[in-house]
């Protein structure tokens, strides 16, 4: 490791410098609430089809039934995911991804780093693949999958995607125990900010909120109009004639994160869950389809 | 001879496929070699995290030639039937021979040489290679557990050419993905590879990584005063998760020591790979960890050991966040919750379970022991036995079920069988697991299996060739071994179906069988029709002594006589009824043997109504010398009728008087 840490916002330049070097489009964040990085279109849409694509970005992640506010040292309700995604995945991506740890300043020749089978499966999309978790001295800090199926369909080529947990990472980068306690900027600096100083306030509101306050029959309502709403969206058809699969999986998004908060609500009973999920999956596969059509694929 | 050296070089394959990976391409290299007229002289594989690898020894540097015979149509068969003889020979029609009135083809194959079967022979191995999930990568289309890099495949020092999807095969492999050049190298044969691999810090053979990490962890623990806790389940994992394995001491926070043993235990076993380490005088855990990593680090593992501890101390600390939540939860409170957790769609809820479970061990538990204390103890274990499948632990962690329970039941003051039979009312889970002793928890597991067993069977859920997915054999053998530990006299067929009684007879001839019993002689017993378990084994017993005795296996003969006389006798009328008498002019050894049987059947019913099997097969031993005079000197098929129907009977007597015993029968020797 150098000799200072990165902050957590230096670990978020330095790999979006070393993907960036990698040929992956440097994206931002999409402007909905996801569960997971993978959600992202970047990766769920664009992992289907013939086309090639890589894509870096950074993913803010709500699971609103994870929320502890802010008192448990590991566990957030908004917490950020890199995501990086590489289709087709190279022939030396698993050099790359180790490239990207020593390029946040892991020493390779001093950690232990493990590749221990993990095999994804994102039910509410209809995704598996086979990879996994990759280690460093005991602490699950990527995720690593060769997606095999997207919204039911076969993902050809394979695309490989990475997941780093940031704040877990910056953590063990940081030697810090409590996430609060991240240098978020240069700790040295002017303005030096924690990771506390910026969002615990946020999670102890979020949490309150996602736990208490949401009304259970507006959600339920809103979910069925997202639901709604995306099979009318996908039987538009933009200028060229393609179908109108962006904003429809937009509307997938949405509902997937309603039915998020409906779980933290403790609103959905143990026979209700298959069926939401269900009819999440059942609209992402639509938009995978119709994706695929537009892309030429012949999944 | 030449020698065949195959690695085939992927990302990191999941550990626990690892040695069924190296059987498999034993296996199938065997298969696909001998079909092509190869039989090595020696063949072995290897697996571990990036590499399978074979070699071969004693291969020829051809294919023998091979002459085949094939059988044609007749002659004078129809044209089109000849024709397509001959294609599919690739002969003439005056190539063929003819043989009493039918066409032959001789196809002389000559052998091809080995590299070229190898290239094929490999080709198939990887494309049909039986890992249980497989995957393609990049464009490809090839499948494999993950993407595969290199074959290395090299026969009598040269490089067998060939492709497969896209995969060129070579002489050049890779040694530890961190250590070393970390670039790759040549082999041309196994001793070059292995030699190669051990100067880039790889151990090839499992067996040598496992003594490797056995040997450091033992004495990583040993210089601090303590004792490894050894897991074969944990070894067998972390095996396959290094190339280099290095075992590492980590110190873990004294203060998470509170815990309970099972519980860091599992947190270092399920979520970090660790061995613990105790104080082998008292047997208690110590605050360290044993980690295997798969590096040898310059700094002698210090930064790897210090990443561990902080891993471990938030693992342990999200356990006590666990334990000091469950822990004050009436598991009353807990039992209310499992009628929302499912059983099974057919069979209700894990409340109703409980609820049967309950009722079971009310029944069961005058069978094991004949107090009201035990009734009621096992009433109030039998309630409460599933209340910590809802305990937050337990949902981390399923195999602490039970356990929980246990420490749960302690913690909120119940008496300690009551606490003791919801830690041990699972076992035993396996043949060598234990099985629980003490009255109360004997009562409760014996319920626990019973209701799995009784429930699964009605509704048609019977284990059926290798499927048992519910592991009703286990459970119907744990039912037993308890029984049998614990001398509990409990009369099945009360409490289970005829379908599930001949189940539970199959277990026990598996069971004894596995002792070295003669199954023969299980079936003997078993054609009495009891259903006391324990009865049924002393007797087995006592029958196998008997039987290894003269005497025994003379009468066993005497018996098989009688009954052949018997059954051709029944072939020709009705055997005569009633009992033998002592005749007037009777010979003195057809007296002697109505006088023994006489005395005899009254011992052996005084034997087995004591349940003194011994003794009873003791007397039929004494029956002996009469029946063999008996069968010596009288002839059975008399002239006179009264003395043939007499004798008759004596036999019929001799068979009757045996089969209370058993079922000679069916006794095979």
């Amino acid at each position: 490791m150098p000799d200072k840490p990165l902050s957590f916002q230096g670990l978020i330049l330095k790999l979006h410098d070393y993907w960036s070097r990698q040929g992956c489009v440097i994206l931002q964040p999409h402007d909905i609430e996801v569960g997971a990085g993978t959600l992202h279109p970047a990766t769920v849409l664009r992992a289907l089809g013939p086309k090639p694509w890589r894509a870096a970005y950074v993913q803010p992640s709500r699971r609103p039934a994870d929320g502890r506010y802010g008192e448990n040292p590991n566990r957030l309700q908004h917490y950020y995911q890199y995501q990086v995604i590489l289709k087709p995945n190279p022939p030396d991506q698993q050099d790359l991804y180790l490239g990207s740890l020593e390029a946040i300043g892991l020493d390779l020749r001093l950690h232990d780093i493990r590749f221990v089978e993990d095999d994804w499966e994102n039910p509410t999309v209809g995704a598996w693949g086979l990879g996994w978790e990759v280690w460093c001295d005991g602490m699950e800090i990527s995720q690593y999958t060769y997606f095999q199926q997207v919204g039911g369909l076969d993902v050809n080529p394979v695309a490989g995607e990475l997941t780093y947990g940031l704040e877990r990472l910056a953590m063990y980068l940081q030697g810090v125990n409590h996430f609060a306690d991240l240098a978020f900027n240069d700790p040295d600096g002017p303005a030096p900010m924690t990771y506390g100083d910026v969002f615990l306030e946020n999670e102890r509101q979020q949490s309150e909120a996602n736990f208490h306050l949401y009304d259970v029959e507006t959600l339920k309502r809103q979910f069925d109009d997202m639901e709604r709403t995306v099979p009318q969206l996908l039987a538009g058809r933009g200028p060229q004639g393609q179908a109108t699969v962006l904003p429809a999986y937009d509307h997938v998004l949405k509902a997937s994160h309603l039915f998020n908060l409906m779980d933290a609500r403790g609103a959905i009973a143990v026979a209700e869950r298959q069926s939401y999920i269900g009819r999440i999956r059942d609209l992402t596969k639509m938009c995978a389809e119709a994706w695929m059509a537009n892309e030429g694929g012949n999944g | 001879m030449p020698q065949l050296l195959l690695e085939l070089f992927s990302e990191e394959i999941p550990a626990r496929m690892q040695a069924q990976a190296a059987k498999d391409l034993e296996r199938l290299a065997r298969e696909k070699l001998a079909a092509e007229g190869f039989l090595p002289e020696a063949l072995k594989t290897f697996a571990g995290p990036r590499r399978l690898t074979l070699v071969a020894e004693g291969l020829p540097l051809a294919q023998p030639d091979r002459h085949e015979e094939r059988k044609g149509p007749r002659l004078g068969a129809p044209d089109q039937a000849i024709d397509g003889f001959l294609r599919s020979t690739g002969l003439t029609r005056e190539q063929l021979v003819e043989k009493d009135g039918v066409y032959f083809a001789h196809i002389d194959r000559p052998g091809r040489p080995t590299p070229e079967m190898v290239a094929e022979i490999v080709d198939a191995i990887v494309r049909g290679f039986p890992w249980p999930k497989s995957m393609t990568w990049g464009s490809g289309t090839l499948r494999w557990v993950r993407p595969l890099h290199r074959i290395l495949c090299v026969f009598n020092r040269e490089v067998v050419p060939f492709a497969v999807d896209g995969i060129d095969s070579a002489d050049l492999t890779e040694g530890h993905r961190f250590m070393g050049a970390r670039q790759s190298f040549k082999a041309r044969d196994f001793d070059e590879y292995q030699d190669g691999l051990a100067r880039h810090f790889v151990v090839l053979d499992a067996e040598e990584r496992k003594e490797r990490i056995m040997d450091a962890a033992r004495t990583l623990a040993f210089a601090r005063g303590f004792e490894l806790v050894e897991d074969e389940g944990l070894l067998d994992e972390v095996v396959g998760l290094a190339e280099w394995p290095t075992p590492i001491l980590g110190d873990m926070d004294p203060a998470f020591l509170d815990l309970p043993p099972e519980v860091i235990r599992t947190s270092m076993r399920v979520h970090q790979r660790y061995f613990a380490v105790r104080d082998a005088r008292t047997g208690f855990l110590v605050p360290h960890f044993i980690t295997v990593a798969n590096v040898e680090a310059p700094d002698g593992g210090k930064a790897i050991a210090a990443g561990n501890e902080r891993v471990l101390s938030a693992r342990l600390n999200d356990a006590r966040f666990f334990w000091d939540q469950d822990k004050t939860v009436a598991l009353t409170d807990q039992l209310a919750r499992l009628t929302g957790v499912t059983f099974h769609a057919k069979l209700g809820t894990m409340a109703d379970r409980a609820a049967r479970i309950e009722a079971l061990a009310e029944q069961i538990a005058p069978f094991v022991r004949d107090d009201t204390q035990t009734k009621t103890w096992a009433k109030v274990a039998a309630a409460l036995c599933k209340a910590d499948l809802v305990s937050a632990m337990v949902g981390e962690f399923p195999e602490l079920q039970g356990v929980m329970g246990g420490y749960y039941a302690e913690a909120q003051g119940y008496d300690p069988e009551v606490a003791d039979a919801l830690r041990h009312h699972y076992k035993p889970q396996g043949p060598h697991d234990d099985v629980p002793v003490q009255a109360v928890a004997a009562t409760v597991a014996l319920a626990d299996k019973l209701d799995m067993l009784v429930s699964f069977f009605a509704i048609d859920e019977k284990p059926t060739g290798s499927r048992d997915p519910y592991a009703l054999r286990r459970a119907a053998l744990g039912v037993i071994r308890i029984l049998l530990q614990s001398r509990t006299r409990l009369p099945l067929k009360a409490f289970v179906p005829d379908d599930l009684l001949a189940f539970f007879a199959d277990r026990l001839k598996v069971l004894l069988r596995e002792q070295g019993q003669r199954h023969d002689l299980v079936d003997a017993v078993f054609a009495l029709g009891d259903d006391d378990i324990v009865r049924i084994v002393s007797r087995v017993n006592a029958l196998d002594e008997f039987l290894q005795t003269e005497d025994g296996a003379n009468l066993l003969a005497g018996y098989k006589r009688a009954v052949n006389i018997l059954k051709a006798e029944e072939k020709k009328g009705p055997l005569p009824s009633g009992e033998p008498v002592e005749m007037a002019a009777a010979p003195p050894e057809e007296a002697g043997l109505v006088i023994a049987l006489g005395h005899a059947e009254i011992e052996i019913g005084r034997a087995l109504a004591k349940e003194d099997f011994a003794t009873a097969m003791r007397e039929l031993a004494a029956l002996r010398p009469a029946v063999d005079a008996f069968f010596d000197k009288v002839l059975v098929n008399s002239e006179v009728a009264a003395e043939r129907e007499n004798r008759l009977r004596l036999l019929a007597k001799v068979r009757d008087a045996m089969g209370r015993v058993a079922d000679f029968g069916q006794v095979t020797g």
